[in-house]
C-alpha cells in the first residue's frame, strides 16, 4: 500500500496527468483507439490482446482534457459552489449543506476488513468538469471531441449514430439491442442519449443535475428517501457533495423500451467522483438498467463515493446490473480507486421485485453492499455477486436484505475469488421481521481460492424474528479443484486457460442472471482479472 | 474531518465501577497471574451493548458491579449424571462444600483448589495464559475479569487415562450469590479425561476453564446449565490443543435469564480435532430466556478438524444467538472446518440471531457452514399425526430429532441418554 496514497500535490484547476502515465506506457492504447472499435466486438479483441499482454489494466489511460475544478476541499463554500455550479434551487442547496453539518459529526467507518491509510478528506477535489462543458452542450455534436474518443475507447456507443450504424450493417452491433446511456465523466453527465425516444414513452432519463432543474417534485419527493442524508459516513459525504449522476423515472405500467445505461469514468487526478444515481419505478413499470465504471492508471487513490437510490411501487421491476471495474492499483498495490458505495432498493409496493447483478472486478479497496427494503407485500430481492480480488485488492462486499413486508422472499448468491495476495470478504444480513410472516430467503455465498497468499472470508449476520419465515444460509470455501484442472490440461489448455475456465463455471449462476451481452463482457472479465494469478 | 466521538468514557466508568466491587485474592501461585490479567481487564474495558461481539447480547447484568438476584428452583429431577460413577466436587453458591464432595485423593489423578494451592503449584506459569492468548483478536474482558478475580476453582493434571468421570457441581442456594470460579485441566500427551459439569452456580455465575491439551490427549466436556430461570450467567472455555489430539464439548442450556458461553479454541498441532456443540431448549414463559453461544476456532496447524453443531429450541418469545467463527491461518493447509447453527422457533415471538463467520488465509482447505431458522415442519408433523401420534407427542419428537446432530456429538452412550432424558423432562412439563 502506498502510504500517501490519498495526498497530491497539485495546483487547482489545472491537467498535468499525462506525465503520470507517461512512464509506464500502455501496449493497448493504439489498438483500442481504433475508431471502429465498439463494445461488443471488443469482448473477443480484448480478451485475445489481455493474453498478449499480462495484467494489464485495459482502461488505464487517461484523457488530456482541460477542466474546471473548484477548489481543493470541503467547506460549506464548496458545497455553495457545487450547487451553485448545477443551478440548483436552494432546497437542494440546503439539503446538501445538512448532509455536510451532519457528516462533520460522523467517524469514518472501520468495521470492514479492509486496511488502507487514512484518507485525508480536505486533499481532494470535489468538482471537476470538462471545460468544454461549461457551455452545457446543445446536443453531442458541441461536446468535445476528446471527451466523445474517450468514451469510445471506453467502448460505449454514445453517439446514437453509432448504434444505428451497428442497424445499418457497419459493425457488430446486434440488430434490435439498443442501450440508452447516461455518460458521467469525473463529476459530470456529459451527454445521455435517446432521449427522444425515451421520451415518447414517458421514461425520463437524465442526468440528475438537469433532474433537480427539469423534474424538481420528482427528485423532491424521493431523492434520500431510501438512503437518507445521514445514512452512514460515506452516503453523507455524498449527499453533501454528489455533482452529478443520472436520473430515471419509468411511469405506471411502462415497460421501458431499452436497457438504460450509465457509463462513470474517473479522469482526473486527486478528484473524488460523487455520483448519485435515483430510479423510481413506478406502479408496474419495468427497467433493466446497466451501470459500467473505469478509470486511468495513476500511482495514488482515488475516492469514489457513490449513491444508488431505487425506488419501487407496487408491481415494479428492476434489474440493475454493474461491471465494476474501477483501476485495482498496481501489482504492488499502489493507487486504485478506493470504492465506497451505498447501493439500496426500496419495495415500497406490494409485488415489487428488484435484482442486483454485480460483477466486482476493479477497484483497490471495495465497500459495497447493495440493499433490498422488501416492505410491500410479496415483494422480491435477489442479490447475485461476482466479487473477484487479485494481487494487492481487498473487497468487503455483500448485500442486505431487510423482510419487513408478508411473504416476502430473497435470494443471495455470492461467489468471492481470491488470488495473488487479495482479501475478499463476503458481508451481509438478512433480517426477518416479526410482521414480515411467511417470507423466505435462501443464501449461498461460495468463495475460491487461488493461491496461498490471499484470504476469503464470510460474515453473515442472520437475524430471524418470527416463526413462519424460512431463512437458509450456505456457505463454502475451498480451492479450485486439481481434478478440474487436470482435466483441462489434459485437454490442451494451457495453466490460465483451465483457471479460467474453472472460475467462470464456479461464477456461472451469477454470469447468467446478467443481461446476454454484459455477461459476455463479465466472462472475459473474469479471466483478465485472474490473469497472473496461476502459477 | 469528523473526530470520532468520545466512547470510552461509559466504558471505563463501568469498568471502575466493577473493580472496585470485586474482592480481588492476594497472595498464592497464582499473584502474579491475577495481576496481569488485572491490568488487561482495564486495558480493555469491559464489554457495552455498542461492542460488535456484544450486538446481540446485552452485557449489562454481567457488568453491573452488583448482581441482580435470582430465585432458586425446586428441582424436584434426579441428578443428571447420577446414575455415572463419577468423582463428584460440589459448589454451592461458588463456596466448596467438602462434605458433598468426594474425596479428591481418590480420583487416581491430580486435583487441587485454587482457593488451597500453595505457593509452589504444577499450575504456576500456566494459569491465566490461556485466556491470555484467547484475547486476541477479539477482546474477552469478562475473562480477563474471571482470571484476576476468581474465588476458587479446580486445578486438574490428567497423565494417564483417567479411571473415572469427574463432575463439577454448582449449586445455588442463595438468591443473591454472585459467583466467579476459574478451573485449569492440564492433559499430558497420549492421557485421556471426561469432565462433566451440571447446575446453575449462582445467581451471577462467571466461569472460565482453561483446558491444556498434550500431544495424542483425549479431552471429552459435558456441561449441564442449571434450569432456574432467573439466573445469569457467562462461561468461557479457552483450549489449546496439541498434534493429534482430540477435544469434544458439548453443553446443553435449559432456562436461565442469561447465558452466553464462549469457546475458544486453538488448534496448534497438525492432525488435532475439535469438536464443540450445543443444544438449548429456551422458555420465556417464566422470566425472559436468552442464550448466546459464541465459539472462536483458529486453525494453526496442517490436517486438523473443526466441527461446531449449535441447535436451539425457542418459545414464547426466547432468544437464541450464535457468533460462530472458523479461522484458518496462513499455512494451515488440509483444514476441515464445518459449522451449523440451527434454530426451532416454536412460536412467532421467538428469535435467533447469527453471524457464523469464516475467516481463510490457507487456499487447501474445506471450509463450509450453514444456518437456518424456521417453524416445525408441517408436512412431518401432519405424518406423524396420521400415524395415530397425538399432537404434543409429535411435537416432541420433532424438537428430539431437530436437537438429534447436536446430541449425537456426545460419545459416551449413557451420557448422551442422561441428555435426552432432560430433554424430554423439559418438553413434558410444556406440553
Amino acid at each position: 500500500m502506498n502510504p500517501r496514497s490519498m495526498n497530491a500535490q497539485h495546483e487547482q484547476g489545472r491537467r498535468k496527468a499525462p506525465e503520470m502515465n507517461g512512464n509506464r506506457p500502455m501496449a493497448l492504447e493504439t489498438d483500442m483507439q481504433a475508431p471502429s472499435l465498439d463494445v461488443r466486438e471488443g469482448v473477443d479483441r480484448e480478451t485475445v490482446e489481455t493474453v498478449a499482454n499480462m495484467g494489464s489494466y485495459k482502461y488505464g489511460w487517461d484523457t488530456d482534457i482541460e477542466m474546471d475544478y473548484a477548489p481543493k476541499g470541503l467547506s460549506e463554500d464548496i458545497i455553495r459552489l457545487i450547487s451553485a455550479k448545477n443551478e440548483e434551487p436552494d432546497w437542494m442547496t440546503d439539503w446538501r449543506l445538512q448532509a455536510y453539518r451532519r457528516w462533520l459529526q460522523m467517524a469514518e467507518p472501520r468495521w470492514a476488513m479492509l486496511r488502507y491509510p487514512q484518507i485525508d478528506y480536505q486533499d481532494q477535489f470535489y468538482y471537476a468538469k470538462p471545460k468544454s462543458m461549461t457551455q452545457r452542450p446543445k446536443s453531442l455534436e458541441d461536446v468535445d471531441p476528446k471527451l466523445l474518443a474517450t468514451y469510445e475507447k471506453l467502448g460505449i456507443p454514445l453517439k446514437e449514430q453509432m448504434l444505428l450504424a451497428g442497424v445499418e450493417g457497419a459493425e457488430a452491433v446486434s440488430p434490435g439491442r439498443r442501450v440508452a446511456v447516461d455518460a458521467v465523466f469525473d463529476s459530470v453527465s456529459v451527454g445521455t442519449t435517446f432521449k427522444a425516444e425515451l421520451a415518447k414513452a414517458g421514461v425520463i432519463f437524465c442526468s440528475i443535475s438537469e433532474a433537480i432543474r427539469e423534474h424538481p417534485d420528482l427528485v423532491r419527493k424521493y431523492l434520500g428517501s431510501v438512503v437518507p442524508q445521514s445514512d452512514n459516513f460515506f452516503a453523507t459525504l455524498n449527499s453533501a457533495v454528489f455533482s452529478d449522476g443520472s436520473f430515471v423515472y419509468i411511469p405506471p405500467n411502462t415497460r421501458c423500451p431499452m436497457e438504460l445505461s450509465t457509463y462513470f469514468r474517473i479522469n482526473a487526478e486527486n478528484t473524488g467522483q460523487f455520483e448519485r444515481t435515483l430510479i423510481i419505478a413506478d406502479k408496474g413499470s419495468y427497467v433493466s438498467y446497466l451501470e459500467g465504471c473505469t478509470a486511468p492508471k495513476r500511482d495514488i487513490a482515488q475516492l469514489h463515493a457513490a449513491v444508488v437510490e431505487i425506488v419501487l411501487l407496487d408491481d415494479a421491476e428492476v434489474k440493475y446490473s454493474t461491471v465494476q471495474n474501477w483501476f485495482p492499483g498496481d501489482e504492488e498495490g499502489r493507487g486504485g480507486i478506493y470504492n465506497f458505495v451505498t447501493k439500496r432498493a426500496d419495495c415500497r409496493g406490494a409485488r415489487s421485485r428488484v435484482m442486483w447483478t454485480q460483477v466486482e472486478t476493479g477497484s483497490a479497496i471495495t465497500w459495497k453492499y447493495p440493499s433490498c427494503l422488501l416492505r410491500g407485500d410479496d415483494s422480491q430481492g435477489e442479490f447475485y455477486s461476482i466479487a473477484i480480488a487479485n494481487n494487492m485488492q481487498q473487497a468487503d462486499t455483500g448485500t442486505k436484505m431487510v423482510h419487513l413486508g408478508k411473504r416476502t422472499r430473497s435470494r443471495i448468491v455470492s461467489k468471492g475469488i481470491s488470488a495473488g495476495r487479495a482479501q475478499n470478504t463476503y458481508r451481509g444480513l438478512v433480517s426477518m421481521h416479526p410482521r414480515a410472516t411467511d417470507s423466505r430467503n435462501y443464501t449461498q455465498c461460495d468463495s475460491l481460492l487461488i493461491g496461498d497468499r490471499c484470504g476469503a472470508h464470510t460474515v453473515p449476520y442472520i437475524e430471524v424474528k418470527n416463526n413462519s419465515s424460512r431463512v437458509e444460509h450456505e456457505a463454502t470455501t475451498s480451492k479450485v479443484d486439481d481434478d478440474q484442472l487436470f482435466y483441462c490440461r489434459s485437454r490442451g489448455m494451457d495453466e490460465e486457460e483451465a483457471v479460467a475456465l474453472v472460475v467462470n463455471g464456479f461464477c456461472r449462476e451469477v454470469l447468467q442472471a446478467l443481461p446476454m451481452e454484459f455477461a459476455m463482457e463479465a466472462q472475459a472479465l473474469v479471466a483478465i482479472s485472474l490473469e497472473g494469478s496461476v502459477g | 474531518m469528523a473526530a470520532p466521538k468520545p466512547r470510552g468514557d461509559l466504558r471505563a466508568e463501568i469498568t471502575a465501577a466493577r473493580i472496585a466491587a470485586l474482592d480481588l485474592p492476594q497472595g498464592g501461585f497464582t499473584a502474579a497471574a491475577r495481576k496481569e490479567a488485572l491490568a488487561r481487564l482495564q486495558a480493555m474495558g469491559l464489554p457495552t451493548r455498542r461492542d460488535e461481539y456484544w450486538k446481540y447480547t446485552d452485557p449489562t447484568a454481567l457488568t453491573a458491579p452488583e448482581a441482580a438476584p435470582a430465585a432458586v428452583l425446586a428441582d424436584d429431577e434426579p441428578p443428571v449424571f447420577g446414575a455415572l460413577d463419577a468423582l463428584k466436587i460440589v459448589f454451592v453458591d461458588g463456596l466448596f462444600d467438602a462434605a458433598a464432595s468426594d474425596d479428591l485423593s481418590l480420583a487416581g489423578i491430580e486435583i487441587s483448589r485454587l482457593a488451597e494451592a500453595g505457593d509452589i503449584h504444577w499450575a504456576k506459569g500456566l494459569y491465566g495464559t490461556l485466556e491470555a492468548k484467547g484475547q486476541v483478536p477479539v477482546a474477552r474482558p469478562l475473562a480477563a475479569l474471571n482470571s484476576a478475580a476468581a474465588s476458587d476453582g479446580v486445578l486438574i493434571r490428567v497423565t494417564g487415562r483417567a479411571p473415572r468421570p469427574v463432575e463439577l457441581i454448582y449449586r445455588h442456594e442463595s438468591e443473591a450469590s454472585d459467583v466467579i470460579l476459574h478451573h485449569f485441566v492440564k492433559i499430558d500427551p497420549q492421557a485421556e479425561l471426561t469432565l462433566l459439569e451440571s447446575g446453575p452456580g449462582a445467581a451471577r455465575f462467571n466461569a472460565v476453564m482453561e483446558v491444556d491439551l498434550g500431544a495424542g490427549a483425549r479431552f471429552h466436556h459435558i456441561r449441564v446449565q442449571g434450569r432456574d430461570h432467573h439466573r445469569r450467567a457467562v462461561t468461557h472455555l479457552f483450549a489449546r490443543i496439541a498434534a493429534g489430539a482430540l477435544f469434544k464439548s458439548f453443553t446443553l442450556t435449559m432456562n436461565g435469564a442469561l447465558t452466553r458461553n464462549e469457546a475458544v479454541l486453538d488448534i496448534a498441532g497438525d492432525n488435532a480435532v475439535a469438536h464443540v456443540a450445543g443444544a438449548v431448549v429456551g422458555d420465556a414463559k417464566t422470566a425472559p430466556f436468552h442464550q448466546d453461544d459464541t465459539v472462536f476456532v483458529t486453525h494453526d496447524a496442517v490436517g486438523c478438524e473443526s466441527r461446531q453443531v449449535f441447535k436451539k429450541v425457542l418459545k414464547n418469545g426466547a432468544t437464541g444467538v450464535f457468533q460462530g467463527k472458523i479461522l484458518v491461518r496462513p499455512g494451515a493447509q488440509k483444514t476441515d472446518g464445518y459449522q451449523i447453527s440451527q434454530s426451532l422457533l416454536l412460536d412467532g415471538d421467538s428469535q435467533f440471531l447469527a453471524k457464523p463467520e469464516l475467516e481463510i488465509y490457507a487456499d487447501d482447505v474445506k471450509c463450509s457452514h450453514g444456518s437456518t431458522s424456521g417453524a416445525i415442519d408441517e408436512t412431518a408433523l401432519f405424518y406423524l399425526r396420521s400415524r395415530g401420534v397425538p399432537l404434543a407427542e409429535a411435537q416432541s419428537l420433532l424438537v428430539l430429532s431437530f436437537l438429534a446432530d447436536a446430541i449425537a456429538e456426545i460419545e459416551e452412550a449413557a451420557i448422551a441418554d442422561a441428555i435426552t432424558q432432560r430433554l424430554e423432562g423439559w418438553l413434558a412439563r410444556r406440553r
